[in-house]
Order: structure tokens, then sequence, then C-alpha cells
């Protein structure tokens, strides 16, 4: 038993963060402005990203018109760029939801109940991390049938172990803490201690983690398209763009580069997130 | 006059810590005599061990010495290059360290780190090093000295390591040793067993002794002199059996008011020493003591007091310096 | 530490047999009946019911599990529905080449990852620090199939150094065979490069944080030697763990370089295997990848017990 203190019962300032943490302020600003590009791709893309224009095929970027080029059907490449973040995009908030929520559920039950449903829960939820992420997904979407919302569900499974764990993990340490059982014997509810003890604590945690399973999800969105077993066509897609765009290195590397880099870039502003709020909320670092 | 063995003139050790830069060590001056022990008391953050770093030159990244001479037989520490630095730890000074615990490495056999200091500056082969390990070893008294060598630090018990680490300080010869709270982690019963050894160790080699403590128990058996720091500074400095029977200073008197003594007079209740450890962000003005002294007077708010010599000691105190006696003060409780 | 081994090994028990559940309700609950792909033509009720009954698959479904599982135990995976060639003789085939890249894609993380992990933490905050942990950062953020595309785009199209795909075994002709293994391992090996370079990077900066660094300095160690001999040893000892999990983990990254470099591994087979609806093939390859990441597992952390002699001597 530890007699630590209360640990904080406010949910941090989001603002307050961003506001000390340079790092987080720049990283959150990057990913909000993928979402918002997402959101308002249709309003912004030059040409309709399915519009087949045989005439036009093969463009480099900075034709006029079509800043980024065209592809082999003559399809406009930026146009394609950005809707592909409408596919991608949802795809990570999804499957990171499912993951957190499922495996929140799990990690609470888990934690708080212990005993035999702990012992049960946590081998379903080893069995679980015994497939190695990507294989697991694979296997899911060949079960179900290739689709983005199959790779939602994939990829949100997979997800589940990391948030069981995580939420387990919390609520055990929350549990040795004097002032829970101090807080029980005053009469305290079960959901009264979860709302207000529980996930106060758990905010940390998940937010850093949540970021980082965005960068994982949307990597593994890609891979499942570029496989062939995720976004079908002719929807846009940055992974299967890759696909398609493989094929043409020697004519038009373009084609697949470009997908390449928004998928590093977007990718990349949500590990830089989640570094950037794990350094932030380390508590060693706190004075 | 010979160069003393080690000298230390007006020293500066300052840290970068997150509340600020912090003067660790503020003008530290004092000399050890070959073969003579030297304690030095204090609380956590008086500054003894940063003075013990400095003079090693192993101060922690956040660290570096900004001003003073800090002489080991005549040569200047300072000045030498970080290859002649390397050259010295370990052979002609030896330093050990408080916790024999998280002090030795715990993936090598323990007999194989002892020996090191014979590998890297005497170029003795493995098997010899471990070989003079092991006559170490019986010379600080584990049992078992062959087998123990092969152990890994951590089936050694705590009392074992230590006597393990003064084995490997000693290993070259050095003329100075430097202890950092050798006792400080240890039972009470082995506490007494290690400073036996190191009082015997010094009498037998002739290896001068720094001995930094915050308990004026373990200074009184084993030390010669005794210097007591407060807030980065010495504020007394004598010979022990002076210092423990006259102390010069409000600090050392309260130190020796709260350690129970067999040999004193019942004098009522013991008396620990009033307030906190100083923040040495914010040091206040004049001297450094006086919110925690009882024998405070006006000026001591206003001016910081110098090191002088009163009757037997140095010491740090407008009120000693003064000419009153504490002891006789205190009679008036 | 037989305990400790006996104790691991029985956890290990329930997890196996929930995988195998997993592994044998993925493939059976996959919309799309067998009978239908094989039969073709005469697609009449009996002859369904004449191969369901042929398979199996008429019994119910816990049956069939425990038949599947006892043919599994006996290393009986099946045949390809495609070429009707036993499972196991097929991935037996494939998995020497993906083995041999998933080793060279280590090698090449190791020699990169753990001499710069070290140097950025010994000269923490400086330049070659800061390059290291962007390194690392971009090195988990693109795609392991696009850096495969660009390597081959920058040195196999437009220079032409190396051929952008295939195998060449080894005993035919050993420098092919490497010429051939460069960029696919490089390809596969960046992710893991980063992910080790970070791990050695804190594991190091931990390790240089500790009493006995500062012990060995005051023996007069120089910064060389007690980098390199007092806190290299305790630093790997935790990057043992990640690069057991990455032998482990071989399969599941050659999946999408094996098809991006055609290299026949059973990567690429697997992915062929899924189009082909080829389940019985995808199954045994997911049992596979599950087990012999389950084994690192348990490998792991026996390696790491026997390591470090806190565990092992007690």
């Amino acid at each position: 038993m530890t007699t630590e203190g209360p640990i904080r019962r406010t949910p941090i300032r989001l603002f307050a963060l961003g506001r000390d943490y340079p790092r987080v302020a720049a990283a959150a600003a990057l990913v909000l402005l993928l979402f918002l590009i997402a959101a308002v791709a249709p309003l912004i893309s030059p040409h309709d990203p399915l519009a087949i224009s045989p005439d036009d095929s093969y463009l480099r970027p900075l034709s006029p018109g079509h800043p980024l080029g065209t592809d082999d059907l003559g399809r406009d490449l930026m146009s394609r760029i950005l809707w592909g973040a409408r596919a991608s995009l949802p795809v990570a908030f999804v499957a990171v939801a499912v993951g957190l929520v499922a495996g929140g559920i799990i990690g609470l039950i888990s934690g708080y109940a212990g005993g035999l449903s702990d012992l049960l829960l946590m081998r379903f939820v080893d069995a679980l991390l015994a497939f190695p992420g990507l294989i697991l997904a694979i296997a899911i979407v060949a079960a179900l049938g290739p689709g983005l919302r199959n790779a939602m569900i994939a990829i949100g499974i997979v997800a589940i172990p990391v948030y069981a764990r995580l939420i387990r993990a919390v609520v055990l340490q929350l549990k040795q803490l004097e002032f829970v059982t101090a807080t029980r014997s005053l009469g305290a509810t079960p959901l009264r201690l979860i709302v207000g003890h529980v996930i106060p604590n758990l905010l940390n945690p998940v937010i850093v983690q949540v970021s980082l399973s965005a960068g994982f999800a949307i990597l593994a969105e890609a891979t499942l398209s570029f496989l062939g077993l995720g976004a079908q066509l002719p929807t846009p897609d940055w992974g299967q763009m890759i696909n398609s765009g493989a094929g043409f290195l020697n004519n038009d590397p373009w084609l697949a580069i470009i997908p390449g880099a928004a998928i590093s870039v977007t990718v990349f502003s949500f590990n830089w997130l989640g570094d950037a709020l794990r350094d932030a909320l380390d508590p060693r670092l706190r004075a | 006059m010979d160069a003393r063995l080690l000298e230390l003139e007006d020293v500066h050790t300052q840290l970068t810590l997150r509340e600020g830069v912090v003067r660790a060590v503020d003008g530290v001056s004092f000399h050890v005599d070959a073969g003579e022990t030297l304690g030095i008391v204090g609380e956590s953050g008086s500054g003894k061990s940063m003075t013990a770093l400095s003079i090693m030159r192993l101060l922690p990244r956040s660290g570096r010495i900004i001003g003073g001479s800090i002489r080991f037989k005549g040569r200047e520490l300072r000045d030498l290059a970080e290859a002649e630095m390397e050259a010295l730890r370990g052979t002609d000074i030896a330093m050990i360290f408080q916790d024999p615990m998280t002090s030795l490495n715990p993936v090598y056999r323990t007999g194989w780190q002892v020996g090191e200091p014979l590998r890297i500056h005497r170029h003795v082969k493995t098997a010899a090093s471990i070989a003079a390990a092991v006559a170490l070893f019986k010379k600080v008294g584990i049992p078992e000295p062959e087998k123990r060598a092969t152990q890994y630090p951590h089936m050694f018990s705590g009392g074992m390591r230590q006597r393990a680490m003064i084995a490997m300080g000693l290993s070259t010869g050095p003329s100075l040793l430097i202890a950092d709270e050798p006792t400080t982690a240890l039972d009470v019963t082995i506490q007494a067993q290690i400073l036996d050894l190191l009082r015997h160790l010094n009498r037998e080699f002739g290896t001068a002794t720094i001995l930094i403590t915050h308990n004026l128990g373990v200074v009184a058996g084993m030390c010669d002199r005794v210097i007591v720091m407060y807030a980065g500074r010495i504020v007394e400095e004598g010979r022990t059996e002076d210092v423990f029977a006259n102390p010069e200073h409000p600090y050392t008197w309260s130190l020796l008011r709260s350690i129970p003594r067999l040999d004193a007079e019942v004098r009522g209740r013991l008396q620990p020493i009033e307030g906190s450890p100083p923040d040495m962000a914010h040091l206040p003005e004049g001297c450094k003591f006086r919110t925690r002294c009882s024998f405070a007077i006006d000026r001591c708010a206003t001016e910081e007091p110098e090191l002088r010599q009163v009757r037997s000691q140095l010491t740090r105190c407008w009120v000693t310096q003064g000419g009153v006696s504490l002891e006789s003060q205190s009679d008036l409780d | 530490m037989t305990t400790y081994v006996l104790r691991r090994l029985l956890l290990m028990l329930p997890v196996a047999f929930l995988v195998t559940v997993g592994v044998f309700l993925l493939i059976h609950l996959t919309p799309g009946d067998p009978a239908l792909i094989l039969l073709g033509e005469d697609r009449s009720p009996q002859a369904i019911a004449q191969i369901h009954q042929q398979l199996g698959l008429d019994k119910p479904l816990y049956v069939q599990y425990v038949i599947w599982l006892g043919r599994i135990a006996h290393g009986d995976l099946g045949r390809s529905i495609t070429t009707h060639q036993p499972v196991g003789t097929a991935i037996a085939e494939r998995l020497p080449a993906t083995v041999e890249l998933g080793l060279a894609a280590l090698f090449w993380s190791l020699i990169v990852a753990i001499p710069l992990g070290t140097i950025a933490a010994v000269r923490r905050g400086s330049i070659a620090d800061q390059i290291a942990t962007g390194i690392s950062v971009g090195g988990v953020s693109i795609p392991n199939f696009f850096i495969g595309i660009v390597l081959i785009f920058v040195l196999s199209v437009t220079w032409r150094l190396f051929p952008f795909g295939g195998y060449v075994a080894f005993t035919k002709d050993p420098f092919e065979n490497l010429r051939h293994i460069v960029l696919p391992a490089i390809a596969l090996g960046t992710a893991g490069t980063a992910i080790n370079m970070r791990f050695t990077r804190s594991s190091m900066i931990e390790v240089l944080n500790n009493d006995y660094i500062r012990t060995a300095m005051a023996k007069g160690a120089s910064w060389r030697r007690v980098v390199f001999i007092h806190a290299l040893k305790n630093a790997l000892i935790p990057v043992v763990t990640i690069v057991g999990l990455q032998i482990g983990g071989i399969i599941e990254g050659a999946v999408v370089t094996e098809t991006v470099f055609t290299w026949p591994g059973v990567g690429r087979l697997a992915v062929e295997s899924i189009f082909n609806r080829d389940y019985t093939v995808v199954q045994g390859i997911v049992l596979l990848a599950a087990f012999s990441y389950m084994v690192a597992n348990l490998l792991v952390d026996l390696v790491y017990g026997w390591l470090d002699p806190r565990i092992s001597y007690s």
C-alpha cells in the first residue's frame, strides 16, 4: 500500500499544455491541419478525384490545372491526395476508438474485479497480442473481406490489447492507493470512483497512446490498402495509390512518391504529437 | 615546508538546477596532511559531497568548478588534462561512495571489478588482478575471499559490499582516500565494523582519509580533525576533541546536543535543530544559519561572518567571535 | 531459474490454446463456401453435400476444431486448395528465404542502431543526438513498402546498382544473392533501426545515470572504458528483448517487403494465398507467425533472465 497523496483530479488543461510546450502545440497544429484537409477536401480539390481523362494522363507536377500532375488515367493527383486523407484519417479515428473503448472496458473490468475475470480477460488479451499486429489485421480482413470498413474493424481489434493493458495497469495502481480505500469506506460507489478518480488519471497515458496508435493505424491502413485489402478502387487512397504507382516508376515516379510522402507526413505528425505529449506529461520531468 | 598532501583554497563550485544556479561549494578552503584523517560533517545539501566530487573532478553534468585552487601533492588539479586526472583517480586518490548496492556494476563479478584499478593503472593481467582482489578481500575482512571474488555484487550483503568497495579503493595504495558517507546505508552494527576497518587501514597503510558524513558520532572515534559545513561554507574547523568539547559554532553545538551520548551528563531532553535545511537557491542575508540559531544577534541578520580563529578552532560566527562561549550559554537554559 | 522457465511455459499454454481457437474461427467464419470454389460447374445440392462431407464440414464446429487441432498437433496443416501441395511443405519451401531476409534486415539494423544510439546517449543534446532522434521518428513514420519503392526507384531504376527484385540462392551465387538482398533488407530493417536506436539510446542514458558508472570513473577509467565495458553490457540487456521480438515478428514485416521486391518468401505466399482464397495456406502461415512470435517472447524472457546475473543467480 502506498500513501501517495491524491493524484490530479482535474483533467489536463490542453491549452495550457500547448502554451507551455511548443512542441505539443506545433504537433497538434499539424494534426489538426490534416484533419481539416480531410474535412474540406471536397471543397478545395481542383478536380473530381474519380474523373478519368485519358488525354491528360501522365502529366508532370506543376502542370497547369494539375498542381501535382495526373496519373495513368488522367485523374488529378492533387485531388486524389486530398481525398485520400478522407480514407485514412477516419479509419485511424474509428480504429483507435474501437481499440480504446473495447480495450478500455476490458481493462476496467479486469483491473477492478480482479481474480478470475482478470485472469481470463488477460489471457484473451495475451492471445490477441500473440499475433503480430499486421498479421492479425490481414487475417481479419482476409476473413471478413477486403474494404475500408473491415480494415477499420481489423485495426481496431489489433489496438485492443494496448488499451486493455494500459487501463488495467492504471486501475491496479489506483486500487493500491489508500485514498481509494478511504473513499470507498465513505460510501462512494464504483461508478463514482471510476468517473471521479480513475478517468482523470487515465487521461495522461491514454492521450499519449491515442496519438501513437493513430500513427500506427494510418500505417496499417496504408499497408492493407497497398496489399489490396483495404480501400478498393476507385476510392482514392494513399496506400492503394502507391500500389498502382509502383508499376510506373520508370515513366512517372511521382505517382508513387507523392502518396508515400503524404502517408509519411501524416504518420509522422501523429507520432510527433504522441512523443511531445509523452515528454510534456512525464511526471519525472516536473518540478 | 613540504607541500601538504591536499590543499583547497577558496574553491567555488556551482550547480545549475531547475530552481536556478546554486553555489554548492562557496569559498571552501582546507588542507589534509599525509596520513591524517579529516572528517567533513554537514546535512544534505551542505556541499560536503560536492566538495569531494570537485576534488575528484567528477561533478555531474550540471556542476562546474568556477573558482579557487585544489592542489594535490603540489599539483594544481584544475589544470590537469582529463587523461592526467584519470591517471590520478583510482591510483593516488581513491573515492568510495555511499550506497554499495548501486555503486557496484551488477553484470561483472566482484573480483573482476575490485581488480580493475590494477588493470587500468598498473597494467596487471586479469588473472593477476583477480588474485590481488582476493588478497584484498582478506585484508578487509571478507570471509571466503576466493569464492566471493567470483560472485556478482548482488550476492553480497551491504557490509560486505562496502568492504569490497574499500578494497577496490585501496588496491593501488593511494595517498588519499575519500569516503563519502560510507556507512550511511548500512545497519548500525555494520557501521561500526566498517569504521573500525577504515581506522585500522588508515593506521596500517598511512592513507590519509577524508570521511564525509552527516553524523557527528561517526567522526568521534575516527578523525583527527573535523570540518563542519553548512550551506556550502565551512562554519567550523578544528581538532576533533576540541570541537566536541567546546563547539564554537551554534550549528555544531546543536548537532552535538542532538546526539545521545552515553558519557554526557543528563541534561534534559535531546534538542533537535529547529527549522529545516536551507534552500540553496534562496539563501538569507547575513549568516546563513541565522534562521535556525538560538544565539543569533542583530549583526547576524545583516553581515555574513568570516571564518576566524576562536580559541582552538576556526569558526564563522559573530557570537563566538565576540568572545561568548556556547557551552556556558547553554547552562543558562 | 528453472521455476521461472516452467512458470512462463505454463502461462503460455492457455494463450496458445486461445490462439489456435482464434485462427480456426477466423478461417472458418470466412464468408464463402469452399465447396463452391472447388466444384465449379456442377453445383447441385448433392455435390455440395458430398464435398462438405469429404471436408468434414458437415460436423458441428467444435468437433471440426478438435479434428483440426489434432491434425495440427501431428504437423498436418492440410493441403493448399489451389495447388494441393501440403501446406507444411509449401511453407517450408519459402521459409528460408524469409528468414534470410529477416536476419539480413536485423543485422543491418543493429549495425546502425547500436552505435548511433550509443553516440546519441553519450552526446546527449548534441547535433548527433538530434539527428539520431530525427531518424528514429522518421524511420517509424515512413511505411516500409514506400521505403522499398523509393530505394528501387533511386538505386535500381535510376542508378542501376541493384536489381529491383527477385532472389538468387546463396548456394548458387553468393554475390548475386547478396546483391539481391541489400535493398529489401534495408527497406525491411529501417523501422527496426529506428526502434532499436531509440531504445539503445534511452537504455544507455538510464545506465549512465547509475552510481556504478560514477564508481568506474572514480577508478580512473577512461570514457571509452566506461561506455564500452561498464555501460554497454548493462544497456544492451533490454535491447536484446526488442531484438528478440523483431526476430519473432519476421513474417509480419516480410509480408509487404516480399511483395514489393518479389521475394519468394512466406510473406508473399500469404498475400497470394489470400487473393487466391487459399485459406488453408493462410491459416498455416498465420499459425506459424503467431507461434513464432509467442516462442520468441518466451525465449526473450529466458535470455534476459540468463543475461542479467541478478536474475539468473537467484
